[in-house]
């Protein structure tokens, strides 16, 4: 079980860091998803798993490790509001800096060209 | 007194339910009773964290357990003289930077006071929290705010840089996680004085994986500290964002210093067996290199919020600098120089803003344009605040660049170069900006071209708690620095166990 489990995070680190790496906000906004799925399965794992094992005491012959459940639950929540963060401000860097690249590249350079073209308008 | 039992949480509590306060109808939008209100706040929570300062200094380290429930399991708050040092320095600092926000800052955007007042929930957390995870749900709360913060008032440059900034460290929360995950596995705990308790005693098996917990919070601390390869957000966001917000954020990399002083010096530190000290030798290099970079940085500066923002950047690797030196005495120096940097670059960048104000289209930009409409002020002020970034007597800055020199004789070839050399490129470059700013004008008709921009009193008055401070630091500088010792002593003690610390 521990060797699925391993290469099942290990996957989707993988292609969390390989989408984190791609040049568009899209593209980055999943790689961070999937990173955190990946994150969330690494830490439920971080109490070593159990089968049969409820995290409340005596539900069950042996317990689960409660704690990393708990951290879990909140990293959840706080990785959810941040995706959530994450995907409004990429839309909101589409539509003003008109396209979705994470450095907002083609559109520096046509506001440095309006800025000088601005400036040359102010001299003439 | 039952009350004064839990004053340890008011500075979390106070800017939480003030946040939330504001967002009812009653204030919801009416922005003079938010500024009232906040203004309110701000000055409890100065009164709080004096009053925990006392305290600690009184009776040293308090742990308090929330809800009561027991120890390395319950939400544990802690006071001492470190972190009741910051929380007096975070609320000197909000209090300054919403003073100015307060003169028309705030009204560019929504819903800025919350934002501000959660802000300060989250580095006030930070400070007093005594385990890791709760370090990173206060880290969340910070960042949260500071993401809504960093694009108030909007514009092109401030989304771009923003997207940087939030995708960054977004990524370093996911990290912040897997070490979180991995330092649980080995310990067994996440509490901060237990962790230390228990970190000479670790089997064997999992050394290794506490070191790599280690070093992936090293990366996250790093990334908000502004260590070397990971510092490439930080001049773009500072000089981006409003003025007020850019003066708050100067106490966010020295969260990340104060993070890797819990965890990295604290707990893996000189008393944890196999893992003692496994970082400096990390952050030797790093740090050095961070400091070079930041001086060029700061020589390439364009503009005066440019320049400030890599002045910060050279603070950060200055105390890098000391955390790398790991002994008690740069550690004291080290947070004796922190104050400082943060009063001090804060100041420069609401000066900055004052003159970006005044100077019509060339904003702040280092290039001879129309004249301030207060030369005499703005030039004291500025004056005032470079004789004190640079290192200057009689100011914080000297006291604090020689306590630094005094700690590291040591280590002198490596340390002194660097630092020295930022005092030199800080001369240079303050120089060349304040003679182009004040003197490099042109024209000098700028009062019938438009129409005068003058500085609001409250700004001023900002701009003046921040300045004031450094010489007060000087002349209160036996006491601070028997402060600032005392922080130092605590992150070397030998670790107790946790039952006895309670």
């Amino acid at each position: 079980m521990e060797t699925i489990y391993a290469i099942c995070v290990g996957a989707m680190t993988t292609g969390g860091v390989f989408l984190v790496l791609r040049g568009y906000t899209f593209a980055v906004v999943l790689g961070l998803t999937l990173l955190s799925y990946a994150v969330n399965l690494f830490l439920f794992a971080s109490g070593n798993l159990k089968i049969d094992a409820a995290a409340i005491l005596g539900e069950s012959e042996s317990y689960a490790d409660p704690l990393p459940q708990a951290l879990v639950l909140t990293a959840i929540v706080i990785g959810f509001a941040m995706t959530a963060f994450a995907l409004i401000l990429a839309l909101r860097a589409r539509s003003d800096l008109g396209n979705d690249h994470v450095d907002g590249k083609t559109v520096i350079y046509d506001e440095l060209g309006q800025n000088s073209a601005n400036q040359r308008g102010e001299n003439q | 007194m039952s009350l004064l039992q839990h004053m340890v949480f008011f500075p979390v509590l106070i800017p939480l339910l003030m946040g939330t306060v504001l967002l009812l109808p009653f204030f919801h939008k009416y922005i003079r009773r938010q500024r009232v209100a906040v203004i309110i706040a701000n000055l409890l929570l100065l009164v709080v964290a004096v009053k925990l300062l006392a305290d600690s200094l009184q009776t040293g380290t308090t742990m308090y357990m929330m809800g009561d429930w027991q120890a390395p399991f319950g939400i544990a708050l802690v006071n001492d003289p470190l972190a009741s040092v910051m929380l007096v320095l975070s609320s000197v600092l909000g209090l300054a930077a919403h003073l100015y926000a307060c003169a028309g800052d705030d009204k560019r955007g929504m819903f800025f006071h919350p934002l501000f007042m959660f802000q300060m929930m989250g580095i006030n957390g930070a400070f007093l929290t005594g385990d890791v995870f709760n370090l990173f749900v206060f880290f969340e709360i910070l960042l949260m705010a500071s993401y809504a913060l960093i694009i108030h008032g909007g514009g092109k440059q401030r989304t771009q840089s923003a997207v940087h900034y939030v995708l960054l460290n977004l990524a370093g929360s996911s990290f912040f996680l897997i070490g979180l995950g991995i330092i649980y596995a080995a310990f067994g705990t996440l509490n901060l004085a237990d962790m230390a308790h228990k970190a000479a005693q670790l089997d064997e098996d999992n050394i290794q994986l506490a070191k790599s917990g280690a070093m992936l919070l090293l990366i996250v601390f790093g990334l908000k500290a502004a260590l070397l390869p990971l510092h490439f957000w930080l001049p773009r966001t500072y000089s981006y964002t409003a003025t007020p917000v850019a003066a708050l954020f100067a106490i966010m990399t020295k969260v990340g210093i104060y993070s890797i002083w819990r965890v990295h010096t604290a707990v893996f530190g000189n008393h944890a067996g196999d893992l003692a000290n496994i970082t400096p030798e990390w952050l030797w290099p790093l740090a050095w290199l961070t400091l070079v970079m930041a001086v060029v940085a700061v020589l390439a500066s364009q503009s005066l919020k440019m320049m400030a923002s890599n002045l910060i950047a050279v603070s950060a690797g200055t105390l890098l600098l000391a955390i790398a030196v790991n002994t008690e005495q740069a550690t004291a120096a080290a947070i004796y120089y922190l104050i400082h940097s943060t009063l001090a670059s804060a100041a420069l960048l609401l000066i900055a803003g004052l003159i970006t104000d005044q100077r019509g289209q060339a904003q702040d930009r280092l290039v001879k344009a129309r004249a301030v409409s207060q030369p005499a002020m703005l030039g004291i002020f500025f004056f005032i605040a470079a004789l004190a970034l640079i290192g200057m007597p009689p100011l914080s800055g000297f006291v604090g660049k020689v306590m630094l020199l005094q700690a590291t004789t040591a280590d002198a070839g490596w340390v002194w170069p660097p630092l020295l050399i930022s005092g030199l490129a800080a001369l240079v470059m303050l120089s060349r900006a304040g003679s182009t700013v004040f003197w490099r004008t042109s024209g000098g008709n700028s009062s019938n071209t438009a129409e005068k921009v003058r500085a609001h009193p409250l700004q001023v008055i900002a701009v003046l708690v921040l300045l004031l401070a450094l010489p007060l630091m000087v002349i209160f500088g036996g006491a601070l620095t028997e402060i600032t010792q005392r922080a130092a002593e605590i992150l070397y003690l030998a670790p107790q166990p946790l039952a006895e610390a309670l």
